[in-house]
């Protein structure tokens, strides 16, 4: 018994430690980097839990028309976009895309980054057959590669296109972030990072380009900050006809 | 049956292996019978993992049940977000791989690699490689004895070890 | 009821029956290849892409699956509504079921992303997905199917028959209900969202799987040479005519009640009006070829007794049918997503534009290769087991001559 609970202390230690590194890297940064970490780091062996539920809240009046800092970040944080060679531009993966909107009447135009929404209702997984996509507990909605046979169906049912196959073999994945052949994927809203306490890679990269659209956090936390600019000011979920309660949100449209 | 295809004879020569494999551990005491698989040759892993023990567990149990740990933690990682490292697969390629002649990582699911050499053998497919990273890419955490207490929390291991055990009965 | 009707194998000595069984081996290895290929290299190969994400592969799976289950229609006429005439032809109608469903199925599979991964699809149930609700269905569908044809075929078996009709038939409709619902639950999508998706893929399976039915039944008794006569051919090609209208009037109140929600407004003037190739499809192929063509010359009262004719007409529908799923599946999917509405949409991801599709030569060839998978079956099964009446003749199968 006091053996296993050295062990655990060991373990909370070791991510104390990690943790005080991240904290000292971000300094450096911009000191946004600080006030928008979200997450104090879950030991690595606890489970996620039904207590938090991460979602996004898009600020789109923030969004720069020219700028994809977030999709080039989620690149190179989870390594599609180049490693399709021959697959058609159809085909490729988008995790996640810039859309830009042009409004009908008035002419008025901006951009915005799309991706997988996190529903919390999700057609995704409702129509799965083999229960690979799935819901974590903490809201994040993933697909299991290990036991997706590839259907599409999944794809045939997401409102918001957020999800691609994968048309070819695949080599030099990321460890973190692995993904291959035959299967679907979806933005996995950066899981490997939000449990080591980080946030997104997509976040991290507008913040850095001191555009501040995109803000990650807690929504059932009251004193997050997502949730205090989701109280403070009007947002919208995309298709909210479907009632699927999305965990990304956006503001000025 | 005047011939024989060789896909037959890889089957008769699993055959005979079987119950080689089944009795590996039921004989204790006496000469040490050779573990299934020693004659083949593969890379030295580049660390072990404690000066006690060479892998994760000792090297009989991962021969048998490699699989097992790592479809455990599999799952774990997956559903549950549990990241400890100590049967991750990444950590098995990160000691596993070996490097060639100027000093570059030969993915660890080449032929002559860690675990081609044996799966092929034993005409076991796996498809972890379509998806799972086949080289170092961060180093590992299981380095210090620090680290290795910190990602093997006993509660994770006594999951494993029911998971095991109840495998055991069931069989 | 007495069983005067004899059924007998087919011979299958002619060299007209190794050439048919050559050229369906031929389709169905050049299948094979195709898949392989398809497997090794993986799905860029093909015209399937992330907009349109089921293609040509899944408008003949879906074909063959419906038209698996129009083609037990014929057997449940005979059983369940008890039609004497149609008696005799419920071997047939079992089989055709069967071999038709396998082939279908089999396309299915061969166009997964991971057909390797079929234990993993047979093994993990998500209870919630209709689509795991349609691999139990199908499967029961083959059980349920065989059963029944067990106790057509063997005589003592016979006095259970009527409830394991009973039992196909029920099967059966749920089983079109599932496959429509596929797409009914796509409620994201403008095309699909609409209850009505279930019946209309009920009442397609009719007139689908008859027209396979007729299509069989002449060429199997033409090559033969058994005696086929007019009372059971033209009651099946009336059958049909009164199908192809049903059909007809379920596409008609789809595209109504779509035309009144207003939501739907942009995918129905896609397909009807400016959708190019699927308006193209839709009101040419399915509509004038498929429906008005074979309809015009069922009823036709001297093209309505040519045997070619009602053969034609046959084949129309079939066609018609595949136009009818291609312009639902592949137009459906072509008509971008709604996720801005009151906006003009544009992104690297082809956000907003309709999408386009090429289908290659290996789904095509994959497709084929279902279809002459369902034949080889049909084909090998009336040489081995006696499915086939030996006669059809008037006289054979009108029950007043016999119950004098
Ligand atoms: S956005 Fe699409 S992929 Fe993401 S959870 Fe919702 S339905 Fe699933
Ligand atoms: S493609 Fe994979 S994740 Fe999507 S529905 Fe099929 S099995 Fe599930």
């Amino acid at each position: 018994m006091s053996e296993s609970s050295k062990l655990a202390d060991a373990a909370r230690r070791n991510f104390l430690a990690k943790a005080g590194v991240a904290a000292g890297a971000a300094a450096v940064a911009p000191g946004v980097f600080l006030s928008t970490s979200p997450a104090q780091a879950r030991p690595a062996d606890e489970p996620v839990s039904s207590a938090k539920r991460w979602g996004i809240l898009v600020d789109t009046t923030k969004c720069a028309s020219d700028c994809s800092a977030c999709v080039s970040a989620c690149e190179n944080e989870n390594g599609w976009g180049s490693s399709e060679p021959n697959s058609s531009a159809e085909q490729k993966a988008h995790w996640i895309r810039s859309v830009t909107i042009k409004n009908k009447a008035t002419g008025f135009a901006k951009t915005l980054p799309m991706m997988c929404q996190h529903c919390e209702t999700p057609p995704c997984v409702d129509v799965c057959p083999t229960g690979a996509s799935f819901r974590r507990a903490d809201g994040i909605v993933l697909v299991d590669k290990h036991i997706c046979i590839g259907c599409r169906y999944c794809m045939m049912a997401c409102p918001y296109k957020a999800r691609s196959f994968v048309h070819e073999d695949l080599h030099d994945q990321k460890p973190w972030a692995p993904r291959g052949k035959g299967t679907v994927e979806s933005c996995t809203l950066c899981d490997h990072r939000v449990d080591k306490g980080e946030i997104p890679a997509c976040v991290e990269a507008c913040s850095a380009d001191n555009h501040n659209a995109l803000i990650f956090g807690d929504l059932y936390d009251e004193n997050s900050e997502i949730s205090k600019a989701l109280k403070a000011k009007d947002s919208v979920e995309l298709r909210a006809d479907l009632g699927l309660n999305t965990g990304v949100r956006y503001r000025g449209i | 049956m005047t011939q024989c295809s060789p896909i037959s004879r890889v089957l008769a020569l699993l055959l005979l292996l079987l119950p080689l494999v089944a009795t590996a551990d039921s004989d204790q005491g006496g000469e040490k019978e050779a573990l299934p698989f020693s004659d083949l040759t593969f890379p030295e892993p580049a660390r072990h993992y404690s000066a006690e023990q060479k892998c994760v567990q000792p090297v009989e149990e991962m021969r048998k049940n490699h699989m097992k740990y790592i479809l455990h933690q599999r799952d774990e990682t997956v559903h549950r977000g549990i990241r400890t490292r100590r049967y991750a697969l990444e950590e098995c390629v990160n000691c596993h791989t070996a490097k060639d002649d100027e000093g570059e990582y030969v993915p660890i699911n080449a032929p002559d690699q860690f675990c081609y050499s044996c799966h092929s053998y034993a005409s076991v497919k796996i498809d972890c490689f379509q998806c799972h990273a086949t080289k170092p890419v961060r180093p590992s955490t299981l380095n210090t004895p620090e680290s290795n207490a910190a990602n093997s929390t006993e509660k994770l291991s006594n999951d494993i070890r029911q998971l095991l055990a109840s495998e055991g009965q069931a069989q | 009821m007495k069983l005067s009707m004899n059924y007998r194998e087919i011979e299958g000595k002619s060299a007209g029956f190794w050439i048919l069984l050559g050229g369906l081996a031929l389709v169905i290895a050049l299948a094979g290849g195709a898949t392989l290929y398809m497997e090794h290299e993986g799905h860029y190969v093909t015209g399937m892409n992330n907009q349109i994400v089921w293609g040509m592969p899944h408008v003949f799976a879906i074909f063959l699956i419906v038209a698996a289950s129009g083609a037990l229609n014929v057997a449940s006429i005979g059983t369940v509504f008890g039609k004497p005439i149609y008696k005799p032809l419920g071997r047939l109608s079992g089989l055709l079921a069967i071999a038709l469903l396998l082939g279908g199925l089999i396309v299915l599979v061969l166009d997964l992303g991971h057909p390797d991964r079929l234990i993993v699809a047979m093994t993990y149930y998500n209870f919630k997905s209709i689509f795991a609700w349609n691999i139990i269905l199908y499967n029961g569908f083959l059980a349920v199917t065989v059963v029944y044809l067990w106790m057509m075929m063997e005589r003592r078996m016979n006095r259970y028959y009527r409830p394991a009709g009973f039992v196909a038939f029920l099967w059966r409709l749920i089983l079109t209900t599932g496959t429509g619902s596929i797409f009914g639950f796509l409620v994201a999508r403008q095309a699909y969202d609409a209850a009505i998706m279930a019946p209309m893929f009920v009442i397609m399976s009719f007139s689908y799987g008859l027209a396979v039915f007729i299509l069989v039944l002449m060429a199997s008794y033409n090559w033969t040479r058994r005696p086929l006569g007019d009372a059971v051919l033209f009651r099946l090609k009336n059958l049909l005519g009164v199908y192809i209208a049903a059909v007809l009037y379920f596409v008609l109140v789809f595209n109504l009640t779509n035309l009144y929600a207003t939501e739907h407004h942009g995918i129905e003037r896609f397909i009807l009006l400016d959708g190019g190739i699927y308006t193209a499809l839709f009101w040419i192929v399915q509509i004038g070829l498929g429906s008005l063509l074979p309809l015009a010359m069922i009823y036709h009262p001297t093209l309505g007794k040519s045997r070619p004719a009602i053969a034609t007409a046959a084949a129309l529908v079939i066609i018609g049918a595949f136009a009818q799923l291609y312009v639902i599946l592949i137009g459906g999917q072509a008509y971008p997503l709604e996720i801005f509405p009151g906006y003009e949409v544009s992104s690297a991801f082809f956000d907003g534009q309709v999408n386009s599709y090429s289908p290659s030569i290996w789904e095509i060839t994959l497709g084929v290769g279902g279809i002459a998978l369902a034949l080889m079956i049909v084909t090998v099964a009336v040489r081995v087991l006696r499915f086939l009446p030996e006669s059809l003749e008037d006289a054979a199968v009108d029950p007043h001559a016999k119950s004098a």
